[in-house]
């Protein structure tokens, strides 16, 4: 969704634009430019403009709130931008679909920075991550209201996925509310592996055991919504929500700048979880292919993917980073989980299509709770 | 010359409302039409066949089929997503109907002076963003919202009201958005009644219900129709008030619609739901103004 600050800032950055324009006609032609279309409230400002002023290359910056948004975007041909950031199992099915073009590491130096632990799981959705780079990552979990959970259950096991799957602790928070993610991508593996079965099973039983289990607390879940519960869980409107760790995170934040009194906590599942990775790739249409690797090659710089953690609060795939991340961040297990948890968490490939469409009318059964 | 030049005039003004139908909406149709006769593809764009001139229109046309819509009538999703969607509408229409008809009565009896001031209290929700003003709802209707407080305050009600996030708060919000644009149309047709019509029903000695009934009502109905068009057409393919005022529960075909294409990445199925949509829509419509047409010639 745009904020009012957003369209200000929007209209500031074109205006000032236009006037630079204007001012210097001749250097017009000379201008360099790197068009980037990234989710919403997911970049340190300080870094763009940084950017600019060390290359002289120019970002028109654009924000989107969901992948599918952007996929649509992406399918239809000739977007127009030159850095995209679908989340991983939405950048495999766009490879397939030949949307990308592949990276010139030659061009991009600062590749030798990776975690190699987060490039081998995202390399499930990008073989040999010859396409994209990651931009952040995290996980599938709980988010909830502290108080609110103490007040109805005391010893509520906020560190696990009972928490939402097992109907009678469900109930109990009911009356406040239970948001989950409207996305069966990220919902129904959670609820596969909670079940112990592996969660990119493509058998229809396995996905049947699933749809039972969200059946049973059907009743108890307020609303299926894959943005909303940021801001009713910053507001104190619900209990808890199953959602993407950086959403709960930021509710948290925004809960503590409004002073409001709401504190909002995240865990990773003790059962595991799904891991999800934001990836920043060059789509195959791009008209600045040489201005996008250079973009790419000045994230991936240690001190500038750190400056981007330390304001977004996402943990990110750049290992020589982590000596510049700020301690808040580095050692806060809900971000940068410790190695046991680490190997507990999981990769969702993307669906083949007959998949796909048995899950997404079993998750409108869901939804619909018919 | 001149005469053969003035024809030539009208014939464009003749021509001009048809080429906007045309290119602004029979063109679409076809478009999406075409699409939903076509199949899924991972590609650019994501459906297949796409149109090549060189193989030829005959293997263009052989790969298109009716799957989809054989696909939407065998699964009873779709029909429960339509009907329900229909029933909110409705349901939608008449409340605002109830609703709308006091206030245009109102204007319309109101002082001369007063009523173009009265007419601009009604547009005036306009000029704010329709997407705010239904985040202005969420705002009033949520379980610690403004309603719940006041009612609270008054010690009309104990426990918060659970009305956000229901069928209810859709029906709130679908009423509320197009409220004007079935006063307008009222206001219209009442405002054109002569009131010595009602003066003569008094004069018979017609007490002011059954006035009400016999005269004004009737007359209004024009408008009546004309405004329950004008907030069921769009309300049936509502997607944003559902979305963000009603729950996960409430079933509404734009929502179906919006899964199939983005959450399905299936281009043509939604196209399909569309053009179903817009038949479920149109003739029952036609029908009505036909039959409209030929009261109206029989009772010449």
């Amino acid at each position: 969704m745009l904020t009012v600050g957003k369209v200000v800032r929007r209209a500031a950055c074109s205006i000032v634009a236009a006037a630079a324009v204007l001012v210097s006609p001749m250097a017009q032609a000379a201008d360099r430019v790197v068009k980037v279309y990234n989710w919403s409230d997911y970049i340190d400002p300080e870094i763009l403009t940084d950017f600019t002023k060390e290359t002289g290359i120019k970002v028109v910056y654009d924000v989107f709130d969901s992948n599918e948004v952007l996929e649509t975007k992406l399918l239809a041909g000739g977007s127009g931008y030159d850095v995209v950031v679908p989340t991983g199992s939405f950048l495999s099915r766009q490879i397939k679909a030949g949307v990308f073009q592949k990276l010139d590491k030659s061009k991009i130096p600062n590749f030798a920075n990776v975690w190699p632990e987060v490039y081998s799981r995202v390399a499930q959705y990008d073989p040999d991550n010859l396409y994209a780079m990651n931009w952040m990552w995290g996980t599938t979990g709980v988010g909830y209201n502290e108080a609110k959970i103490k007040e109805r259950m005391a010893d509520a096991p906020v560190n696990s996925l009972d928490m939402i799957f097992k109907p009678e602790i469900a109930a109990k928070f009911k009356d406040c509310g239970i948001y989950v993610l409207d996305s069966p991508e990220d919902i129904l593996p959670v609820a596969l592996n909670y079940l112990g079965i592996d969660p990119n099973t493509t058998k229809e039983e396995d996905f049947k055991k699933a749809e039972d289990l969200m059946m049973k607390i059907r009743p108890y879940i307020k609303k299926f919504h894959s943005s909303e519960y940021i801001n009713a869980l910053a507001n104190g409107d619900i209990c808890m929500a199953l959602g993407w760790s950086g959403d709960i995170l930021q509710a948290g934040t925004r809960a503590t700048d409004a002073k409001n009194g709401q504190v909002i906590k995240y865990h990773i599942p003790k059962e595991g979880t799904q891991m999800w990775f934001d990836m920043m790739a060059i789509p195959a249409d791009a008209k600045d292919v040489e201005e996008a690797h250079i973009f790419l090659n000045y994230l991936n710089r240690p001190e500038v993917m750190a400056k981007a953690s330390n304001f977004v609060q996402y943990a990110n795939g750049n290992l020589a980073s982590q000596k510049d991340i700020d301690e808040s961040v580095l050692k806060n297990p809900a971000v940068y989980p410790d190695p046991d948890t680490f190997k507990k968490l999981y990769v969702k490939t993307a669906w083949d299509n007959k998949t796909q469409r048995i899950v997404t009318r079993m998750w409108t059964r869901i939804t619909t709770g018919q | 010359m001149s005469a053969k030049s003035n024809s030539l005039g009208r014939w464009y003004v003749i021509a001009a409302p048809y080429l906007w139908l045309l290119i602004f909406f029979l063109i679409p149709f076809f478009i999406v039409f075409k699409l939903s006769l076509s199949d899924v593809a991972t590609a650019i764009p994501p459906y297949t066949p796409t149109f090549n001139w060189s193989e030829g229109i005959g293997k263009f046309i052989s790969q298109l089929d009716f799957e989809n819509y054989t696909f939407i009538f065998g699964d009873p999703l779709y029909v429960n997503a339509y009907l329900s969607s229909l029933k909110i509408a409705a349901i939608s229409t008449i409340l605002t109907l109830l609703v709308a008809y006091p206030m245009a009565y109102g204007m319309a009896r109101a002082p001369k002076s007063w009523q173009p001031t009265l007419m601009m209290l009604v547009i005036l929700p306009f000029w704010t963003s329709f997407l705010i003003r239904i985040y202005a709802w969420i705002a009033i209707l949520k379980p610690e919202g403004f309603l719940t407080m006041f009612l609270m305050k008054l010690g009309i009600i104990s426990e918060p009201l659970q009305i956000m996030n229901t069928t209810t708060a859709v029906y709130i919000g679908i009423v509320y958005s197009y409220l004007p644009f079935m006063i307008l149309p009222l206001y219209a047709s009442l405002e054109k009644i002569n009131p010595s019509l009602l003066e003569a029903a008094q004069d018979l000695g017609s007490r002011p219900w059954r006035a009400f009934w016999q005269i004004t009502f009737p007359l209004s109905l024009p408008g009546v129709f004309a405004g329950c068009l004008l907030v069921f057409i769009p309300a049936v393919g509502e997607f944003v008030i559902p979305d963000l005022l009603g729950g996960s529960d409430t079933l509404m075909i734009g929502k179906t619609l919006w899964n199939e294409f983005f959450n399905n990445r299936d281009w043509p199925l939604a196209s399909a739901v569309a053009v179903i949509l817009l038949l479920v829509l149109t003739i029952p419509i036609v029908l009505f103004q036909r039959q409209q047409q030929i009261e109206r010639e029989s009772g010449r």
